[in-house]
Formats: structure tokens, C-alpha cells, sequence
């Protein structure tokens, strides 16, 4: 019962960094088709973001709070900057997003490596974050409660940010009909570019979560690339709930498969499940009904 | 490009300069050393070969042929491996790192021929394996590329994850011998150049068959209208699978031939970073095209020796810069330069250079499915 509970804890531990990691993905990758794999630096650079913010202010808890609406700018901007020069020209071409991105984030990672070092920097937690808590007889780490609740909240305010703003509205038109909705008088160019702005805004956001979790260092996003990336495909393309879900399964599926067998292994099993849920569901979990033969 | 492609003449003077350059020029004017660089570039080309035809041709985004790279290298690596320490000997590598002995599943690879079977072989069957579960269901574009890329993840993880049999994050390195040859002597590493040149030349030859045939106008049918390819009869699933494994399958012979010549095979080089790094040469020259992958590929290989010799940081950035530059504003790569110029010197031919923009049907696809 105790190792059931430390493994669910774990998973979803796990499942809430995926989850911060890839709703930014959901984001961009279901509005403009655009495959941003410098999404992980962006999350890199926001950590990176978290670690300034520390050196500057000095007190751990204050830099936390100032690093998080900071770093979601850090990244909102750099996601714009990527938007506006290279990837507007290209959106009849999403498959080359995916190379240009990928371009983007070599260089990142090599500027990162020349500003920051290649050994990685420590951002320490503050006191209210660091040792355990009791809840029922267990004890569950306080910072990796903190990025529970941290996704928790990005999942809710994105989802009220597209039910109830005007924002939200623009977005949401522009996935389903790009075409009506600029017929409708909606500015898509610039709804696409706060899209952007939003969604690397959350990988910032992400990248403080991950300060929290160890040392960083230049390779931190492409870590977590590629599991954020089969979230969204597991999800649903464009779809939170899905994320979410698909989230929170992969991270207990990992972190359980880890424990019966070795982390080597878990990543093969869980490729091999990926392949084999696609098989039964090619569109992911929430799939957008389409008479639409592609 | 295609008109160019069709005419037998043009390309048979092609394969003699490449013939002549290959066989003569290069080991002429090239040290010892030089030459094997350059035989490390053309297993990279061999690579390149395969992603021209799955990606270029077939529209297939893989970000994942270091994986059939590396079995190929890992299996090669084996077997040299084992024929060093001689019949029912113990690797050195393994003797330091446990007392165990050879595990099961190396035993069979102390036969060569039996290596060499399963170099052809397991990559391919990996590649159809793959290809079948994901083009049958209709999984593609951004799909199949992250699937291909989570593939190299999973396989870069489980060789560092077992260090008794695959060498961990050393790889397997200092290999005495191939195949009774051994690789100390300069004879037998210039042996090893001409049979991976002969190689590529052979693969490039194959890459036009298939191109040229009834079977290469289907593949390009896909990438451009899917939907209208399985409306005719064709089944687009099996058409892709057979490109994608041929790519796996020579990725696979690259790797295979990558050991000997180089003389190291570790995770650093089937990663999901080199994965897609092997995809750059293929861009620069010219994905749709038959030369330009492998010209491509050899230009970036040498382009990085070259350049991490001096700048050991300034590769990274070159390297972005290319793919940021590149596939945003050349996406036809080099080649497309050529056929532009040849468009404009002989207007009258239309089918002169073949349309570097992917299909419009890809294209517009997403946008179509996402509509309610």
C-alpha cells in the first residue's frame, strides 16, 4: 500500500511536469500545426529565467514568486520572436516547422552552454518548499506537491482563458475554421501570435517548475521534449482535457513500469504502448469529428 | 529534376564522374587518415540515400534513422568484438564490467555470415515492423516524425541503460580486426573505403531504380495526394512501408560500415540529436533529388570535421543556422538553385525541376481535419 501510494504520487509528480510541459504544446501545435521543438528550450530558458531572478534577488521564496510571471514572459517573447520571423512564412508547411524549430533550438542550447557554462546551476528552494509533508500517515515532498498545484492552476486558467475571454474566442475559431474565422472578421495572424505567445509563456512557466526538481543545465528541454510531444499525440490534438489525461497516465505508467522494471526499460515499454493505444485510436483520446477525409 | 532523372545518359555520366572521383581522385590526392574521413562521410551518404527516398520522395519526416544506423553499427561492433577475443572468448570491455561472460543473445553474432544476415536483415524488419503500425492506421505527418524521434530516444536510453552488453555511454571501440582483415594495416582501411564507396554507389543506383519505377511515381503520389492514390486502388500503407524499410535498410548497411571504418559506435552517434542531424545534408542538397542527399550529406560531414577542428562550439550554431535557413527560405535545398536556373534557360520543358514545396494536399490537411 505505501509503495502503491509513493508510485501514484510519483506518477502523477511526473505526470504534472508533462503535463506543464506539453499544455503550451497543446497549444501551439493544435492552433497553427506548427511542431515547436524549441519548446524545450523555452523551458530551459525560463529555468534559466528562475536561476537569474535568484542570483539578483537573493531571497529563494521571493525570486520563486517573481521568476514565475517573469520567465512566462521570457518565454512568451521568445516564442513571438520565433513566430514573427520564421515560422509565419511556413505554415503551409508544418512537417518544416519541425527542422527550422529543431535549428532554433541547437542554438539555444549552445548560447545557453556559452552564457551559463555546461556544468548545471543549482537553483535552491526556498524553506517553505524543501522536506516532506504528512497527509494520512504519508509523507509527500513539498516542492513536488508545489508543481502539482502549479499545473493544476496553468490547466484551469488556460481553460478558463479559452471558455470565457474574447481571446479564448479567437483562438478556439481559428482551430476549427481558420478560414471562417478571418471571414468573420477575427485578425488570425495576431491571434496566432498570442497563441504563441501563451503557449511558450507556459513552457517558461514549466522551466521554474523544473528548477525545483534538480540541477539545470543546457539539455534540460530535450529531456522532456519528446514525452511532452507524445502527450499531445496521446491527448488529442489541440485538446487540454486530453493532455491532461494523457499526462497524468503516462507519468503513472512511467514511473510504475520504472519501479517493476528499470528506467531503460520503462522508455521502451512505454514507446511500444504509445504505438500500440495509436492503433486503436490514430487521432489520440478526444478527436475532433470531421467529415473531412484526411 | 525528373526529366533529368529519366534521361539514362545523363545519369550514367553521373555515376562515372562519381565512379572516377570515388575510385581514382580521392584516394590519390587523400593521406590515409583523410581517406577514411571521407569513408566515414560516405556511410553518412548511405544514410542519406535512404532519408531522400522516405522523406524527399515519400514525404516521410524520420527522425529516427539513427535507430537502424545504430543496429546496424551495434551488430558490426559485435561481431568484431567477439572475432578479437577469439572462439568462446569474453569481449575486454564485458571482462572488465562483470564476470558474467558473454550473454545469450551476443552468441549467435560470432558467425559472420550470420552478421551479416541480421545487418540486412533486422533493421528492415524493424523499419516494415513500424512502418506497418503506423501507415496502416493512418498516423502520419507531425505524427510519425515524433514517434520515429521517441523511437531514437528509447534506443539511445535502453544501450546507455545496459553497460554490460552494449558498452553504456563508451559504446564499443577498439576493434583489431575485420573479418580476418586486420585494421591496423593501411591496405585493408583503404579496402574498407572503396567497399563503402562501392556500397554507396550501389544504394544510389538502387535509389534510381526505385525513383524512376512504376513504384517511385506511386511514393511521390502519396506524399502529394494520399487520399487520391488509395481512391485509385493503390493501398499508399504498403507503398510507404517499402520506402521506409529500404531507407532503414541502408541506414543500416551505413552503420554497419561506419565501425570498421571509424573505429567507435556509442550512443553519442544514434541519439535522437544525430538522428536528426543526418537529416540537414539531405535538406541542403536537395531532399526531392537523387544526388543531392548524398552530395549534401558529404558537404555537412566534412563541413563539421572541418569545422569542430577549429571551432569546437561553432559547429552547433553553423548547424542551426543551416536548418533554420535552409528548410525556412531554400526548402528545394541546393538543387533547387540548379533546376531554377535550368527552368530559366529552357522555359518550354515544364516538368524541369521538380517542385521542391510539399504537396498541397499535406499541407492543407490539418487544417482540414481540424474542421468540424
Amino acid at each position: 500500500m505505501d509503495i502503491l501510494v509513493t508510485q501514484v504520487f510519483n506518477g502523477l509528480s511526473v505526470g504534472s511536469i508533462l503535463l506543464l510541459a506539453a499544455l503550451g504544446l497543446a497549444l501551439t501545435f493544435g492552433q497553427m500545426g506548427v511542431i515547436n521543438m524549441a519548446h524545450g528550450e523555452f523551458m530551459m530558458a525560463g529555468a534559466y529565467t528562475a536561476y537569474v531572478c535568484q542570483q539578483v534577488l537573493g531571497d529563494a521564496g521571493l525570486s520563486l514568486l517573481v521568476s514565475l510571471p517573469v520567465s512566462f514572459v521570457v518565454g512568451g517573447l521568445l516564442g513571438v520572436l520565433l513566430e514573427v520571423t520564421l515560422l509565419r512564412r511556413m505554415y503551409h508547411r508544418p512537417l518544416d516547422t519541425l527542422l527550422v524549430t529543431w535549428g532554433v533550438s541547437l542554438i539555444l542550447q549552445q548560447l545557453a552552454r556559452d552564457l551559463f557554462g555546461t556544468a548545471g546551476v543549482d537553483v535552491p528552494a526556498p524553506g517553505w518548499l524543501s522536506g516532506p509533508v504528512e497527509i494520512l500517515g504519508f509523507s509527500f515532498p513539498r516542492s513536488r506537491l508545489f508543481i502539482l498545484v502549479l499545473a493544476i492552476v496553468a490547466v484551469v486558467a488556460v481553460t478558463l482563458l479559452l471558455k470565457l475571454t474574447p481571446l479564448g474566442r479567437r483562438i478556439r475559431a481559428t482551430v476549427q475554421n481558420r478560414q471562417l474565422a478571418e471571414s468573420a472578421g477575427i485578425s488570425t495572424r495576431r491571434t496566432d501570435m498570442l497563441t504563441f505567445f501563451l503557449g511558450s509563456g507556459l513552457a517558461g512557466v514549466a522551466g521554474v517548475a523544473l528548477t525545483l526538481m534538480g540541477s539545470i543545465s543546457s539539455n534540460l528541454g530535450t529531456s522532456y521534449i519528446v514525452d511532452a510531444f507524445l502527450v499531445v499525440i496521446i491527448g488529442g490534438i489541440g485538446q487540454i482535457k486530453g493532455a491532461v489525461i494523457a499526462a497524468f497516465v503516462l507519468g503513472v505508467a512511467q514511473s510504475w513500469i520504472e519501479y517493476s522494471t528499470s528506467a531503460s526499460i520503462a522508455k521502451v515499454i512505454v514507446f511500444a504502448l504509445v504505438v500500440a493505444f495509436l492503433q486503436f485510436r490514430p487521432q489520440g483520446i478526444f478527436q475532433v469529428r470531421t467529415r473531412s477525409l484526411v | 529534376m525528373t526529366a533529368l532523372l529519366r534521361s539514362r545518359y545523363a545519369v550514367g555520366i553521373g555515376f562515372l564522374v562519381a565512379a572516377v572521383l570515388l575510385f581514382a581522385v580521392a584516394p590519390a590526392l587523400l593521406t590515409t587518415f583523410r581517406l577514411g574521413l571521407l569513408g566515414k562521410y560516405l556511410c553518412y551518404a548511405m544514410v542519406a540515400v535512404g532519408i531522400g527516398l522516405a522523406w524527399g520522395r515519400g514525404g516521410m519526416l524520420t527522425l529516427g534513422q539513427g535507430v537502424f544506423f545504430g543496429i546496424g553499427a551495434y551488430l558490426m561492433a559485435m561481431h568484431l568484438k567477439l572475432a578479437d577475443a577469439g572462439p568462446g572468448g569474453v569481449p575486454d570491455f564485458m571482462a572488465l564490467i562483470s564476470s558474467d561472460g558473454v550473454p545469450g543473445w551476443w552468441e549467435p553474432f560470432r558467425s559472420g555470415a550470420v552478421t551479416i544476415v541480421a545487418i540486412l536483415v533486422l533493421p528492415t524488419l524493424l523499419a516494415t515492423l513500424l512502418g506497418l503500425a503506423t501507415f496502416r492506421r493512418r498516423v502520419r505527418g507531425a505524427y510519425f516524425a515524433i514517434l520515429s524521434q521517441a523511437l531514437a530516444a528509447a534506443f539511445a536510453i535502453l544501450l546507455i541503460g545496459n553497460p554490460t552488453a552494449t558498452g553504456g555511454s563508451t559504446g564499443l571501440n577498439n576493434f583489431k580486426g575485420f573479418f580476418g582483415f586486420s585494421l591496423r594495416d593501411p591496405a585493408n582501411r583503404q579496402m574498407l573505403y572503396f567497399i563503402a564507396a562501392g556500397v554507396l554507389l550501389l544504394m544510389v543506383f538502387v535509389a534510381w531504380r526505385l525513383m524512376v519505377s512504376r513504384f517511385g511515381e506511386l511514393l511521390v503520389a502519396c506524399r502529394d495526394a494520399e487520399e487520391r492514390v488509395r481512391f485509385l486502388g493503390y493501398d499508399p500503407a504498403t507503398i510507404k512501408t517499402v520506402a521506409f524499410a529500404v531507407a532503414g535498410m541502408m541506414a543500416g548497411i551505413g552503420g554497419a560500415l561506419f565501425v570498421p571504418i571509424v573505429g567507435i559506435i556509442s550512443p553519442n552517434d544514434v541519439g535522437v540529436v544525430p538522428s536528426i542531424g543526418l537529416l540537414i545534408g539531405v535538406a541542403i542538397g536537395g531532399r526531392t533529388t537523387l544526388a543531392g542527399p548524398v552530395l549534401g550529406a558529404i558537404a555537412v560531414a566534412w563541413a563539421e570535421t572541418t569545422l569542430s577542428e577549429q571551432f569546437p562550439s561553432g559547429w552547433t550554431y553553423a548547424q542551426g543556422l543551416l536548418f533554420m535557413l535552409v528548410v525556412a527560405f531554400l526548402p528545394g535545398g541546393l538543387a533547387s538553385l540548379v533546376s531554377w536556373r535550368r527552368r530559366r534557360s529552357d522555359t518550354a520543358d515544364p516538368t524541369a525541376g521538380a517542385d521542391p514545396e510539399p504537396a498541397p494536399a499535406e499541407v492543407l490537411a490539418p487544417a482540414e481535419g481540424r474542421t468540424t
